[in-house]
Parts: structure tokens; C-alpha cells; sequence
């Protein structure tokens, strides 16, 4: 393997020059998203602490949030159903590093809810108790942030245990 | 006219690392092909078409780089394509390239596959908001270690074997002269001690970024016979897909790995995959994906993966080594990591695996996932040409 320097080092006028072998080009990227009906009623409903979900006509799967169709029977889901603030962690992660351009604050426990009469887990965060502590199975409620209501999942700020005694594993097992 | 079988003449690839800060992308891919046309004992002009593929764009932020890599790749006046199918593009890529062989498309294609991560950073570029989630997932790690939980809980296996696979192929990375990771003073002990990144995941248990490129050249029987080295015959391929989310999705053990696997298999006239195969190169880029997929892939029965790599069976002196190359777990980059899987496969059944050759392998499996558990592609290869 040839290095730059060496490639340098044969071309006399440049003998001795500092190879080029960094440069740093900034690039940013803003993504101006359109979520479409089922997503924009999924979204105008958050400021009212309302969760919006959709139930398939076909296989009778309840989404959360909703995609305006079912992603397995792939026919429209016109069916609204509004969802209650409780569910179950079915699986987890404590998150210890943080990613660049994420902001949350580390560590943090990184979960997937099952919303009761849901059938797809909902990314949260779990908060107000230790991490020690979370586990499969556990009974949790979303905690809305009132200063960040709008139509954005951040209007939840985290889900909290509700010290109910675990979900029966059959009653999550399928929708890990 | 029906297929013909396709052959692997050449392989190549560069010496993964962190960052290849002596080259440019071009000149990264054109290293790994110039060694895969070395190995066929080919010159440019045999190439008929060139096939590349990469992971996404953000991952060194040059968009469509296949645009300016086509002089590069001697692609000038022929036909160039890239694919894209997440971490598993690899693995897609050179299927693309094998099926325009077998359909004979064309008769001898390169394909190319890489990553420069070093450019960019790899885990914001997995991690950029999504409007309809909470912005919540660290990179691959934070969002395959949910997952990793959830097979240990189902399983009941031990915290300890995810650290018994990172030792193993880090182990079996020293005698890959290829292989970005050397850790020669690496101990059990240290990889259970290192810091807990996404619990239940830890440091060492987590492939690095790296910078490389692999580069394969496929053909059909002439060129096979052709060939100065014994070629890899192809005996099966396959590509699988499903969405990220949907109800009764199996994150642990995802429905397309299964249906790709068992597509493979039945091209290849495989019916015990554990005892038919003599070794496995498979998408590893944390530890404890390696019983998650032996499940998968049809190697352990549900809930018993864990105990064959408890049991020392996937290591390189056992029945069924796996990643005896040390795997994406000592190597990823992201792009390649995929056709090295394929590329390492083909290497074991033609008997130039160099110091990591598992001796008389004669069917190997290459094997690539990507996105959310949701992309699958995997080719089988054989010492033999295939019967039919």
C-alpha cells in the first residue's frame, strides 16, 4: 500500500508538503415530512392527550401510531379506535452512550409499550423509577409533558410505572 | 434457455480499518476489485457489467456515489447498477450480480461492495428522527438490544454467552490478515467487563465502524474453467423481505430469515443444514445474534441456539464454525460486511481461506441481514458444481 506521503515524496516541487488527506465539508439536511390522513389525525389528536390508533378490517391488528393501512393484510384501515394511557413493557434497553444529534439525556431506558388493545409496541422512554427495576411484563402510563404538547410523540414525555401487578406473558407474548 | 450455474473466481478485499485515510472512496473500491481480478487472473476488459451497493448514502454523506465510481470500476461503456438493501446490501449485491450470470445476462460480472464510515458517522445516520416515533433509538445497538433482551428472556439463557461469541470471533479474527480488530491481549474476563453500552449489550460485544471494501467476480461455467484457482459455485440464493413493524412481527426470530433460509436450502438439496454444512459466515454485528440466528437459520431448534455456542460448536475446531473469518463483530464495514459474509463463504469451499480455512469445507453458507431485522439475503456455495 502506497501512502500519500510516499506519493508526495515522488513529485519533486511537492517534497516535503503535508498530504491532503482531510477535508471537512459540512452538510445539513432539513426533512419537511408529510404524514398523510391517517398519520395527521394520529398527531392532531396528541395535543389533547388522545391516542389515535387504527384497527385492520381484515385481520382485526390494532396500530399504533397508525399508518392509514395494514402492513401485513395491505388494505386500508379506516377504523379509528382511541387507546387508553396504560400498557406493557414487553422488551427494553438501557441506553448508556449518547448518538449524535439525539436529544436525550443518558443514561435512559428505551422500551417498547404495549398499549392496552394495541397490537404493535410504542417507542418510549421509561421513567420514575430506577432502571434496576424495569422489567418485561411491567405495567406502565404515559406521562404527558404539558409544555411540549403539539403534534408530536415528544407531547409524551415518558411512561411510569402504575404498581399494578405484571401483564400475564400470554397477554403480550405474541406482539414482543 | 435455462440458468446456468454460476461460479465465484475472484475474491478480494482491503484491509479493513478505521479509518483508510490514504485513499478516497474510489479509490478504496478499485483496491478491492483490482485484488478480486488478480485472484480470476482477469483484466478489466472481461468484465461485462459492474454491480455495487452500499448502506445509506448519509453514511459518508456523498450522495449516489456510484455516479463518479464508475470509472473507478472500469464501468465506462458497460452497464453499472447499485443496490441498496441496508446492512444486508452486501449479501443483495452479489445476488443481483449472480442472477445476471445464471440468466445469462451477461457473462462475467465484478461486484463491488463497501463502506468508508470513517467519512461520516455511521450511528447518527442510524439514528435521525423519525416524525411518527419518539426519537429514542441510539444507533443499531439501541435498537437491536430490546431484542437481544427479549431472546434472553425467552430462551433463559445464560448472560454470559453473548460474551463467549465476541471472544471466540475476535480470536478467529487474528488469523485474518484482513480483519480491522486484532486484539491480541483480548481475554474472556475483559470482554465481560467492558462497559455496558445498551444494556444488555456491551462494548466488546459490538462490531466496530470501519473503513473497506470487498469486490467479487462471478461467472458462468466457460469462465469457470477458465480460471487458474478453483472456483465457489453458487448452489443457492435467496433474498427475503419484511416490513419494520407490524403486529406479531418476531424481532428474535424474524419470519423472512426463516422463509430465505429455507429457500436456500432447498435449492441446494440441503435437508440438515447442521450437518450438511461445514461452515457458516453469518451477519453477526453483536454478539448475541449468533444463537439468534442458529435458531433462525435452522441450525438449533427455538430456544436452543445458545447451547451450541455454549458447547463450543460454532467455534473454528467445532461441528459448525461460525465466523471463522472473526465475522462483522472484527470487521463492519456496513456496506461490505454483507459480501464479505459471501465472499469468506466462497473462500472456505475453495480452499484459500488462508489461516482460517476450515479443513475439507466443501458448503458454506454466506449470510447478510439489514434495517430493522427485515432484509435477509444469503447464498450457499459448494466445492462442486451444482447437478443441476
Amino acid at each position: 500500500m502506497t501512502t500519500a506521503a510516499e506519493l508526495l515524496a515522488g513529485i519533486p516541487e511537492l517534497a516535503g508538503a503535508e498530504p491532503v488527506t482531510r477535508v471537512t465539508i459540512p452538510a445539513r439536511l432539513e426533512y419537511t415530512y408529510s404524514p398523510g390522513s391517517a398519520q395527521a389525525r394520529f398527531l392532531t389528536a396528541l395535543p389533547e392527550k388522545r391516542l389515535l390508533a387504527e384497527r385492520c378490517p381484515q385481520c382485526t391488528r390494532v396500530y399504533v401510531p397508525p399508518r392509514g393501512a395494514c402492513p401485513t393484510c395491505g388494505i386500508a384501515t379506516p377504523e379509528q379506535v382511541e387507546l387508553p394511557h396504560t400498557g406493557t413493557v414487553t422488551t427494553f434497553c438501557i441506553v448508556n452512550i449518547a448518538a449524535k444529534g439525539l436529544d436525550v439525556e443518558v443514561p435512559y431506558c428505551y422500551a417498547y409499550v404495549l398499549l392496552d388493545g394495541a397490537h404493535v409496541g410504542l417507542h418510549a422512554r421509561i421513567g420514575e423509577t430506577p432502571y434496576a427495576d424495569v422489567r418485561i411484563g411491567q405495567r406502565v402510563e404515559a406521562v404527558w409533558d404539558d409544555r411540549r404538547l403539539g403534534p408530536s410523540l415528544a407531547s409524551i414525555s415518558h411512561f411510569r410505572p402504575t404498581g399494578e401487578p405484571d401483564a400475564d406473558p400470554e397477554s403480550y407474548r405474541r406482539w414482543m | 434457455m435455462s440458468k446456468q450455474p454460476v461460479a465465484v473466481v475472484g475474491v478480494g478485499q482491503t484491509k479493513h480499518v478505521a479509518a483508510r485515510q490514504d485513499v478516497s472512496i474510489a479509490g478504496l473500491v478499485r483496491e478491492a476489485a483490482v485484488r478480486a481480478l488478480a485472484d480470476a487472473a482477469l483484466d478489466w476488459a472481461d468484465i461485462d457489467a459492474v454491480v455495487i451497493g452500499k448502506a445509506p448514502d448519509f453514511f459518508e454523506g456523498v450522495m449516489m456515489p456510484e455516479l463518479y465510481l464508475a470509472e473507478a470500476l472500469g464501468a465506462v461503456g458497460k452497464p453499472m447498477l447499485r443496490v441498496h438493501t441496508a446492512g444486508s446490501v452486501g449479501g443483495s449485491t452479489a445476488l443481483v450480480a449472480a442472477n445476471l450470470v445464471a440468466a445469462r445476462v451477461h457473462g462475467t460480472v465484478l461486484t463491488v461492495a463497501f463502506e468508508k464510515q470513517s467519512e461520516s458517522n455511521a450511528m447518527w445516520g442510524l439514528s435521525l428522527p423519525i416524525p411518527f416515533q419518539q426519537p429514542l433509538t441510539a444507533g443499531a445497538g439501541g435498537f437491536f438490544a430490546p431484542h437481544v433482551r427479549a431472546y434472553m428472556r425467552r430462551t433463559g439463557a445464560p448472560d454470559t454467552v453473548g460474551s463467549l461469541v465476541a471472544f471466540k470471533d475476535r480470536r478467529n479474527a487474528l488469523k485474518n490478515p484482513y480483519a480491522h480488530l486484532h486484539e491480541h491481549d483480548l481475554t474472556l474476563e475483559r470482554v465481560q467487563s467492558s462497559p455496558m453500552l445498551w444494556d444488555p449489550i456491551r462494548y466488546s460485544e459490538t462490531c466496530p465502524s470501519s473503513d473497506g471494501a470487498c469486490a467479487l467476480v462471478l461467472t458462468g461455467e466457460r469462465g469457470a474453467a477458465r480460471a487458474p484457482r478453483p472456483p465457489a459455485w453458487v448452489h443457492g440464493g435467496a433474498m427475503r423481505s419484511e416490513p419494520t413493524i407490524f403486529a406479531g412481527k418476531d424481532y428474535v426470530s424474524p419470519q423472512a430469515g426463516r422463509d430465505c433460509a429455507a429457500d436456500v436450502y432447498r435449492q441446494a438439496g440441503v435437508t440438515d443444514p447442521r450437518r450438511q454444512l461445514d461452515a457458516v459466515e453469518m451477519y453477526v454485528p453483536f454478539s448475541w445474534y449468533e444463537p439468534m440466528w442458529l435458531e433462525n437459520l435452522g441450525f438449533a431448534d427455538q430456544g436452543e441456539g445458545w447451547k451450541l455456542v455454549e458447547a463450543g460448536v460454532t467455534e473454528m475446531d467445532g461441528d459448525l464454525p461460525v465466523n471463522p473469518s472473526g465475522g462483522v463483530l472484527s470487521s463492519n464495514p456496513i456496506g461490505a460486511s454483507g459480501m464479505i459474509r459471501f465472499a469468506e463463504a466462497a473462500l472456505q469451499v475453495r480452499g484459500l481461506a488462508g489461516e482460517h480455512q476450515i479443513d475439507g469445507a466443501r458448503r458454506a453458507l454466506g449470510h447478510a441481514y439489514g434495517g430493522g431485522a427485515q432484509f435477509f439475503s444469503m447464498w450457499l456455495v459448494g466445492s462442486d458444481r451444482p447437478d443441476r
